[in-house]
């Protein structure tokens, strides 16, 4: 109660609160407050726009400035790529790095450091040469002088010594080419050197190894037609060198033929037809001779010829920058240098024998020469004595001695030649030897030299096949190193491909489910759209036919609403007649049975059903008194009710009882008194009330009737109780079943289709 | 039938009457015999007794309707 109370007073109190609080102070509190938080909100509003703006604008400008950041943007913020595409354009082409490139071109660059250092020693190795060949050619024609300064006869110089003094030169020019020729830059094969200047870009895959195949049949080519140039100058020098190296050996042979026949010409005392014989074999010989000599000569000079030729091939294969070359061109070089080796070894053999038949033919010749002396003189002494030996046996004792005289006169004369000869020899001889000391020492030194220059082309090759050794070993390293480097590089690239192939793919992916999301949406949307228009159409037609089947439904139900208004007006008029079977002073029959088929009729009906059910239960049990012994048990009760007028509560005494009675005897009233419209208060007499209802009962208004009688007090109001409560149920069931038959009428009237 | 309850009381009240009378009369006139040596007063005196008692029982019967008994009240 007192929360009820409290409860009250606060929603009072609240609603005073709401009511009486200003609405004004609210509306501006709320305005302020909306204003606040506007200007606030607004604030907010413009400083992240213009944070905003300044961050973007700020990440473009420097995306347009910096194409790293630009990617990496691109690649971290979604749409960003559009957007610079759309402000700055698309991104400009990079440059490709060209380190590793240059990288690759750090070994030719060092070959190249190398091979001018190569060139530099050898170009300290070409000096000494031309000095060699001033020696050389000096002590070749000291060597000629000396010789020649043997004798007094001039010596008939050899028909080849020029081409052995020509010889040593060209050999040493060729030696000095030689020298020259492997003093080229060793240039490795290297790639060609990208233009650096502009920006590179890597050549395909095909075109590179097309390039290399191209490079690599090129030197194929190259490789053979040097090789096969070079085995034909091989070929043909060493036949050359075979050749001329026979035809010397050959001259050789018949130089020494020549000159020990030559000995045997001198030595030998022989008779004369003999000694022609040996004359004549000596011209042979010397014919011979001379012929091999010429032969060498020419052999020599072919072969010369020959190795002029295949130097410069070797040189070009030196020229030519293949590098499988090198082996070849350093076994020709080899092959080359023994045959100049041999060719020399027995140029020089030619020479000595040469020198050696020199000396044995001015010997012959000197001898020759004192002999022919000795006969001049013989003769000029003995002018008789024939050249004939054999003539000495005529001569006479005086021939005879003055024979042995002249040649007494004579062995003086000799000795003392002899003696002076001796002395002026010694001179001659220690000049000579002094002569030939330094020829010798010249020789020695030409020896030397040559030799020096064989070891040191010895050194050389051999120094070539240990670089090519060398090379080949690096060679095999640097492939080593490069296989390992274009391993990694492909592992590398493998890496990079796979990171650039998912992301690629995730690209890919991502383009195609957006590409899919659009298609997916599109045909969607399609769908739904022929989905709705189906749809629209299909509903369209339900509708109808819905509408159609309602139409017809409402029509059955309509007849149905209809046959049961008119089951229900039927039932209820068989209530009504129900109600009309009271008897005299009894009561209806039960009405339940019409209610129940009332209740039957209307099942469906709320109303009647609430109606049906609204029937009092008695008048269900047991029935309602009609109205007509409801007016005949009301005389009865009048005369009761007027006795116990003056009893109520507090006058019920029996001495009350009887003065009630004495009025009822005493007093009369009009049977019958029209009620008025209203009852005032001196109309609440009980006799004038009984009136009232009796006139009312006699017009048929029960209902009247019994509002009056409810008027009565004390015990008139007990005693007509029971007869009230019957009116009132006889007036609730006639109310009902009115109302019923009233619903019924209606409800068939609504159910009437118009016509 | 609430008229038919008084003439029912009545004719309760008219049996008990009788009743009382009679059972008064009876015993006054027993007493009067017995105790009283046969004085008229205890015939009246019962007869007086029986008659209130009739009365009294018959306006509690009339007022029974009116009086509000303790064990409703409770």
């Amino acid at each position: 109660m007192l929360r009820v109370c409290l409860k009250g007073a606060n929603s009072a109190a609240r609603k005073c609160l709401c009511g009486k609080g200003p609405s004004h102070p609210l509306q501006q509190c709320r305005r302020y407050t909306a204003g606040e938080s506007g200007g606030s909100a607004g604030k907010i509003a413009a400083a992240t726009v213009v944070t905003l703006g300044g961050g973007v604008g700020g990440t473009v400008l420097y995306a347009n400035w910096d194409p790293k950041f630009r990617t990496s943007v691109e690649q971290n913020v979604p749409y960003s790529a559009s957007l610079f595409g759309m402000a700055l354009g698309p991104i400009p082409a990079t440059v490709v790095p060209v380190k590793k490139q240059l990288e690759l071109f750090q070994p030719p660059s060092l070959m190249f450091e190398e091979s001018k250092a190569e060139k530099k020693k050898k170009k300290t190795v070409e000096s000494p040469a031309p000095e060699t060949t001033q020696t050389l050619e000096q002590s070749s024609l000291e060597a000629s002088y000396v010789i020649s300064g043997m004798s007094e006869v001039p010596c008939v110089p050899a028909p080849h010594d020029t081409e052995i003094t020509s010889t040593p030169p060209t050999e040493v020019r060729t030696e000095c080419h030689h020298h020259e020729a492997p003093a080229e830059p060793l240039v490795l094969e290297a790639p060609p050197p990208p233009a650096g200047e502009e920006p590179l870009k890597e050549r395909p895959v095909e075109e590179v190894s097309a390039r290399l195949a191209q490079q690599d049949l090129a030197e194929q080519d190259s490789l053979t037609a040097l090789s096969a140039s070079l085995e034909d100058k091989l070929a043909a020098s060493a036949k050359a060198a075979l050749h001329a190296i026979g035809a010397q050996e050959a001259a050789l042979l018949a130089i020494a033929v020549h000159t020990s026949k030559l000995k045997e010409a001198m030595e030998a005392e022989s008779p004369p037809d003999q000694k022609s014989a040996q004359w004549k074999d000596l011209e042979a010989a010397l014919n011979d001779r001379s012929h091999t000599v010429d032969e060498a000569g020419a052999a020599l000079l072919k072969a010369k010829e020959a190795l002029e030729t295949l130097r410069s091939v070797i040189d070009q294969g030196k020229a030519s920058k293949v590098d499988a070359v090198r082996p070849l061109v350093l076994a020709a070089e080899e092959n080359l240098h023994s045959m100049v080796v041999d060719l020399d070894h027995v140029v020089t053999k030619v020479q000595s024998a040469q020198s050696e038949a020199k000396i044995v033919s001015q010997y012959s010749d000197l001898v020759n020469e004192a002999k022919q002396q000795f006969q001049k003189e013989l003769s000029s002494i003995t002018p008789e004595v024939q050249a004939n030996w054999k003539g000495l046996s005529k001569l006479t004792p005086d021939d005879l001695n003055s024979l042995i005289a002249h040649a007494h006169r004579r062995i003086d004369q000799l000795n003392r030649e002899m003696a002076e000869q001796r002395v002026r020899a010694q001179i001659h001889m220690e000049t000579a030897l002094e002569q030939q000391r330094l020829e010798d020492q010249k020789m020695l030194e030409q020896a030397v030299g040559t030799a020096l220059e064989h070891s040191r082309e010895e050194a050389r090759l051999e120094q070539e096949r240990k670089l090519v050794e060398l090379r080949e070993v690096m060679e095999a390293e640097m492939r080593t190193q490069l296989r390992r480097q274009a391993a990694a590089h492909t592992d590398h690239l493998r890496d990079v491909l796979k990171v650039q192939e998912q992301e690629l793919r995730a690209e890919a992916e991502e383009v195609l489910s957006g590409k899919l999301l659009e298609q997916e949406t599109v045909y969607r949307r399609l769908t739904q759209e022929q989905l709705d228009n189906f749809t629209l159409d299909m509903n369209a037609a339900y509708a109808r036919l819905k509408g159609m089947e309602e139409a017809i439904d409402s029509h059955v139900i309509a007849e149905e609403e209809a046959r049961k208004a008119h089951m229900l007006w039927l039932s209820v008029e068989g209530l009504n007649f129900a109600l009309r079977t009271s008897g005299a002073d009894t009561p209806t029959e039960p009405l339940d049975g019409a209610a129940a088929a009332v209740r039957d009729s209307c099942a469906a009906d709320e109303f009647a059903a609430a109606l049906a059910s609204a029937l009092p239960e008695e008048s269900l049990s047991r029935g309602v008194y009609s109205e007509a012994s409801l007016r005949a048990r009301f005389y009865a009760l009048r005369a009761l009710t007027r006795r116990v007028a003056l009893i109520d509560e507090t006058h019920n005494s029996l001495f009350q009882y009887f003065l009630s009675y004495l009025q009822a005897a005493l007093l009369f009233e009009e049977r019958e008194l029209p009620p008025p419209a209203q009852l005032t208060g001196e109309d609440l007499d009980p006799f004038k009330i009984l009136s009232y209802a009796t006139y009312s009962l006699e017009r048929g208004d029960l209902e009247l009737a019994a509002k009056l009688v409810n008027q009565l007090r004390g015990e008139a109001r007990r005693v007509v109780g029971d007869w009230l409560a019957e009116a009132r149920l006889t007036l609730e069931t006639r109310q009902v079943v009115g109302l019923l038959s009233a619903y019924a009428n209606a409800v068939g009237l609504g159910t009437t289709q118009a016509p | 039938m609430s008229e038919k309850e008084l003439g029912k009381k009545w004719d309760r009240c008219l049996a008990d009457c009788a009743v009382k009378i009679g059972a008064g009369l009876g015993l006054g006139v027993v007493f009067s015999v017995v105790f009283f040596k046969r004085h008229t007063w205890p015939i009246s005196f019962g007869l007086g007794t029986g008659l209130g008692m009739a009365y009294s029982n018959c306006q509690n019967n009339l007022r029974s309707h009116y009086l509000v008994h303790r064990t409703k009240e409770e």
